[in-house]
């Protein structure tokens, strides 16, 4: 979230999409009711059914699944003919007025793609989707893992033309608003489903809180995996981000682009490199092309790209500083300038090593085998029969868990026989772990504030924390590349320094998170010191010559000389505002909304003066405020200093130039891999054309001829995950899986509630009882009568109801497609085509 | 609030003075829910159920999701949902928290003949006192929300108790303690009104609710749970709440003008248990365990 929880009760209007989180948020969706009830603020709910979330909604639209970027693109089109724009927001705080290349081309003009398509591969060459402009800066700031790389992309130009009255033919504004003009109201409805007039009603009542262009509201955005597992995904969010930009609603209290995590400790996953092609704190892996340190660094280190006669503090221009501090944590007096920080220790990543391609690989015998802990993967799918084949090859598997679940059962799932099971070779290792309530340690909510909390009973039995699984797992590793090893030193050199080296303090490791000086440290302007071998207080010390070691630059400031600020339990809230600053820390430096500076005009003032964040003081000529400022504290307004300090350009992107997304710099709307139409806009370009599908025999994908509806999965209140199926009391209140499906659909296959259906797709089936109701509609696709149906995911083969024979023993991701986002690697869950019978 | 919130001030069956009658009253206590941010989590099912020590059991899918279509001996608390389409076409999943109302003329207190097998304390909460009990089920019949549940097995009826263990100790009930939009309020009947009257009128003047109102029937004396709704005028929509309830006329007649009727009917009675009782002997009762964690349904 660039917001958090409690920042939501200040908001005068939420738009949900994507997300359900009364449904599975409901202790967060207390601060969206707050405002409800504290400033009558209102709350529009858009989702493929009417959920608990729309219960309260002040206005609901039922939108096809996968639709999103339509509707989005259809409200940007709504608020710029409507003047609901935040005009010197929109001039001065992102890149509307820069110009942009003369051979940039948009979808409108190129058969439904962008300038620079390469059809036979799949991809772009995306050198035109650049600022126009002088001197060309030295490096250019490209997203990282891109392999097969095409030609290396010129840089940003240094010195950036604009044009600060957006009339520019060719200036980002101008180009917004001739790319979403296609995005008619009649469009709208012929992509998303929802009628014109409800489509007109949502995007009248979402902009009207910049009626006229008045600053003073402020309104959010709300989302969660509903919008990110799609084939375009990371497109809808960016639209989301775009449509926020144009209403100046990022960096206000109560605004903003909020993600919802889907778990209670998803955000400290990413943040601690849970994806393949980020470190920790989101640096950028290194590649094989980079062929030493330096040439890493000047890839992943952004320069200035501005309008000449503005400020850009380019955050990211200290990515060594964070980079060189990782490494000294790493291996300690190992990395030294000298071996470039002990760069060769570090893998280079080659390829995709996202989710659907790990087990692509081992499916295709790549991989021998797995660690799985703390997840279900054959449950997670996609495509859980690709999983549960690519297991039978793998040699060993490890599950760590605290049930029996569908992975570590993989071998017996229903169609396996007896003769088949014995010619299973995968040797499986069962090993019981901690609950969470066993545990102790951060977890960093969807706000990003850090939390500990406190072990409140033992590990039962002979169950083991995970850190001392890893740990032990580890020395033995070690040990065994004592004697012999091809690379041993990466192993050998890991700093491994705790207390108890078989079972590492998780506060230990949160230290060594934070960071710590190396050598005596002086602050040249306050003259303040910090002894070697002191925690650090923040990243703004880590340096780039091997004085510092940090593990993780953005929780720079969790673990201080104080101690541990995560454990903090201050509930006091001076400004009445959520920020609660002596609760928990959050990142980055405590500070709870992101790019705060834009929450007051050019000059520093509050846009509006009773929601004080943080403001420029004449006096003392500092940024001061409720809130940490997300800002150089003392850069006077005048300097015109862009408030997205972690953009090269220093203001927020409406176009975003060059590497940064694989499938444009606009979104363009494309429809789902399996759609059940063509693209409105381009029939001959329908799906993302950057994406494809993966090549094995259990691959397989379906067209509308054989699967007609739209089918997508989402969660229930009641249960969590694939966990709470072994509990009774969560049984006790959703007994059994179920198919939502519309009284209309239903009555036409003479279906009732409590039948058995059966849901097939071109990979595999699912059975189970319909629950017939009004709260999913039919719906006029391109003119032509569309259902669509839902599915709750939580059931499997192993649990209370399955192991009784209660249900069938089956997943919903037997039916969903190996289909991902090219910029995130999500699988495309939501929005795939089934066929319904009676089983 | 201290122990003096639990004395009685009426009593089921009981002749003669209520002990607790005359003591000095403090607030009547009140539960607010409003179904207007209800998102029907069940965490306050769940909460009943852990506070309570309710027993786990069965249920099946019933194309809903709701728990079980009504409250059990041993499910004191159920949200009900309900598929409501409006005039406009537009949809409303109207969510109630369902459970004893704690009527202020409680209508199962009425029809009880137990000596104190119900009571009213002070505080206006209506509580069953099992060990009283003699499982005639009259208070179902009674009551107009359809609270109270027997468990056949031990004929003791149970229903909701407002935590009056947890309240008497000045905590609120542990339903409302768990619900995370906080939809559901507990204070004074006074305070509760008047949170529910402002929250009514927010809902008629900022948003689109023109009938939004409090639903605190007189036809009871008013209810110790009173409910803020969309749509005042049509309580039935949400799971049959009665627009009017009041005890039925039978109870009414049964405990007024009929009542020389039941001294008859009893006299009968009890020279039939003194014939049964030479005939058959005394009753075991070793079976019989009252809690309800002593059993599933």
């Amino acid at each position: 979230m660039t917001n958090g929880w409690v920042d939501m009760k200040n908001t005068d209007m939420m738009l949900i999409m994507g997300g359900n989180p009364a449904e599975n948020h409901p202790c967060g969706f207390k601060w969206a009711i707050e405002a409800k009830r504290t400033r009558s603020a209102k709350m529009i709910s858009v989702d493929p059914r009417f959920t608990r979330t729309s219960a309260v909604a002040d206005l609901f639209c039922q939108i096809r699944a996968g639709t999103d970027i339509a509707f989005l693109g259809g409200v940007i089109k709504y608020a710029i003919e409507n003047n609901r724009i935040a005009k010197d927001y929109l001039i001065h705080f992102t890149n509307a007025a820069f110009v942009v290349e003369g051979d940039f081309k948009l979808p409108a003009d190129t058969d439904g793609v962008f300038s620079g398509f390469d059809a036979e591969r799949h991809s772009y060459n995306r050198a035109s989707w650049n600022y126009s402009g002088g001197k060309p800066a030295q490096t250019a700031s490209t997203a990282a893992g891109q392999s097969a790389a095409p030609p290396p992309l010129p840089p940003l130009p240094e010195k950036v033309d604009y044009d600060l009255t957006l009339e520019n033919p060719n200036c980002v504004f101008q180009l917004l608003k001739k790319h979403y003009s296609r995005y008619t109201p009649e469009m709208v409805e012929r992509i998303t489903g929802i009628p014109k007039e409800e489509f007109q009603k949502a995007a009248e009542l979402y902009t009207s809180i910049r009626k006229d262009g008045d600053m003073k509201k402020a309104g959010t955005i709300i989302y969660a995996v509903g919008w990110t597992q799609h084939s375009f995904g990371t497109q809808i969010i960016r639209t989301a981000a775009m449509l926020q930009l144009l209403l100046g609603n990022v960096g206000r209290a109560g605004g903003g682009v909020n993600a919802l995590r889907g778990h209670s400790n998803i955000q400290g996953a990413t943040d601690m490199a849970g994806l393949f092609d980020s470190l920790p704190g989101y640096l950028k892996v290194p590649t094989p092309a980079d062929s030493s340190f330096d040439a890493w660094m000047k890839r992943t280190t952004p320069t200035t790209s501005k309008p000449a006669p503005w400020n850009s503090w380019n955050y990211y221009s200290n990515t060594p500083k964070f980079t060189v501090s990782f490494l000294k944590t790493m291996y300690g007096d190992a990395a030294t300038k000298q071996n470039g920080w002990a760069y060769d220790y570090l893998p280079k990543v080659d390829r995709d090593y996202s989710w659907t391609h790990l087990w692509d690989n081992m499916y295709n015998g790549l991989i021998k085998g797995m660690f799985a802990f703390g997840m279900n993967g054959v449950a997670i799918g996609p495509d859980s029969k690709k999983n549960i084949d690519a297991l039978k090859k793998a040699e060993f598997l490890v599950v760590g868990e605290i049930y029996p679940d569908e992975t570590s059962e993989f071998w017996r799932s229903p169609g396996i026989s007896q003769d088949e099971m014995k010619q299973i070779k995968t040797t499986v290792y069962r090993l019981p772990c901690a609950g969470f309530a066993e545990k102790d340690g951060s977890f960093t909510n969807s706000a990003r504030w850090l939390l500990w909390k406190n072990a409140a009973v033992p590990t039962p039995g002979e169950c083991r924390l995970d850190q001392a699984i890893v740990a032990q797992i580890f020395l033995k590793v070690r040990e065994l590349y004592k004697k012999d090893g091809k690379f041993p030193d990466p192993i050998l050199k890991l700093t491994w320094g705790y207390t108890d080296p078989k079972s590492p303090s998780l506060a230990e490791v949160l230290k060594e998170l934070n960071g710590k000086a190396l050598a005596d440290l002086e602050d040249p302007a306050t003259k303040a010191q910090i002894k070697a071998g002191q925690q650090l207080p923040g990243f703004a010390w880590l340096k780039d010559d091997g004085t510092t070691a940090c593990g993780n630059w953005i929780y720079s400031g969790s673990f201080t000389e104080a101690g541990n600020q995560t454990a903090r339990r201050d509930p006091s809230d001076p400004s009445n505002m959520g920020v609660h600053p002596g609760w928990g820390w959050s990142w980055p430096a405590n500070r709870r909304v992101l790019y705060n500076r834009a929450s007051c005009d050019v000059d520093g003032k509050p846009w509006d003066a009773t929601r004080r964040q943080i403001w420029w003081n004449e006096g003392t000529e500092k940024w001061v405020g409720n809130d940490v400022p997300d800002f150089k504290a003392d850069s006077h307004p005048k300097d015109h200093m862009g408030p997205f300090i972690m953009n090269a350009e220093g203001v927020g992107r409406i176009f975003a130039p060059l590497g940064a997304f694989a499938d444009g710099p606009f979104p363009e709307y494309y429809e789902p891999f399996e759609s059940p139409i063509q693209n409105p806009l381009h029939p001959e370009r329908t799906n993302n054309p950057v994406v494809t599908g993966l090549k094995s025999a259990d691959d397989k994908y379906g067209t509308v001829k054989d699967y007609p509806v739209v089918c997508t999965t989402f969660r229930l209140t009641e249960h969590y995950h694939y966990w709470t199926k072994n509990n009774p009391m969560n049984v006790q209140l959703v007994p059994e899986p179920f198919i939502e499906m519309g009284a209309e659909m239903a009555n036409e296959m003479g279906i009732r509630g409590g039948e058995k259906v059966k849901v097939s797709s071109a990979r595999g089936e699912y059975i189970a009882k319909a629950m017939v109701t009004k709260r999913i509609k039919a719906m006029m696709i391109d003119g032509k009568k569309t259902y669509q149906i839902g599915i709750p995911f939580h059931w499997g083969y192993r649990g209370i109801a399955e192991d009784e024979g209660k249900t069938e023993r089956m997943m919903v991701n037997l039916l969903t497609p190996t289909i991902v986002d090219p910029n995130a690697h999500t699988p495309e869950f939501k929005g795939f085509l089934v066929k319904v019978e009676k089983a | 609030m201290s122990q003096a919130t639990l004395r009685v001030q009426k009593m089921s069956g009981h002749a003669g003075s209520v002990p607790g009658d005359d003591a000095q009253r403090e607030f009547t206590v009140c539960k607010l829910i409003d179904t207007t941010t209800c998102i029907g989590c069940k965490a306050c099912e769940v909460a009943c159920m852990e506070w309570n020590d309710l027993p786990f059991g069965e249920t099946v899918f019933d194309n809903t999701y709701q728990t079980m279509p009504e409250t059990r001996w041993n499910y004191w608390n159920l949200i009900l949902f309900n598929e409501h389409e409006k005039e406009d076409g537009s949809l409303m999943w109207l969510m109630r928290k369902n459970q004893c109302m704690h009527c202020a003329e409680p209508g199962c207190l009425a029809a009880c003949p137990a000596d104190g097998a119900i009571v009213q304390y002070t505080n206006g909460i209506v509580d069953f006192q099992q060990a009283n009990c003699i499982g005639c089920g009259y208070c179902i019949t009674g009551c107009p929300f359809d609270i109270p549940k027997m468990n056949p097995k031990t004929n003791r009826v149970f229903k909701c108790t407002l935590c009056a263990d947890r309240v008497s100790e000045g905590l609120e009930p542990a339903c409302i303690k768990s619900c995370p939009t906080g939809c559901l309020h507990f204070g004074s009947k006074e305070d509760m009104k008047d949170l529910a009257e402002k929250r009514a009128k927010q809902l008629r003047d900022d948003y689109n609710f023109p009938q939004a109102g409090v639903y605190d029937p007189a036809g009871v004396g008013g209810t110790g749970v009173v409910y803020v709704l969309h749509d005042a005028t049509r309580p039935e929509l949400y799971g049959g709440l009665p627009s009017n309830p009041s005890i039925p006329w039978s109870v009414k007649l049964w405990k007024g003008p009929l009542k020389w009727l039941g001294n008859v009917a009893m006299v009968g009675g009890l020279i039939g248990l003194f014939v049964h009782y030479l005939r058959f002997g005394p009753k075991s009762r070793e079976d019989e365990d009252i809690h309800p964690r002593g059993e599933n349904p």
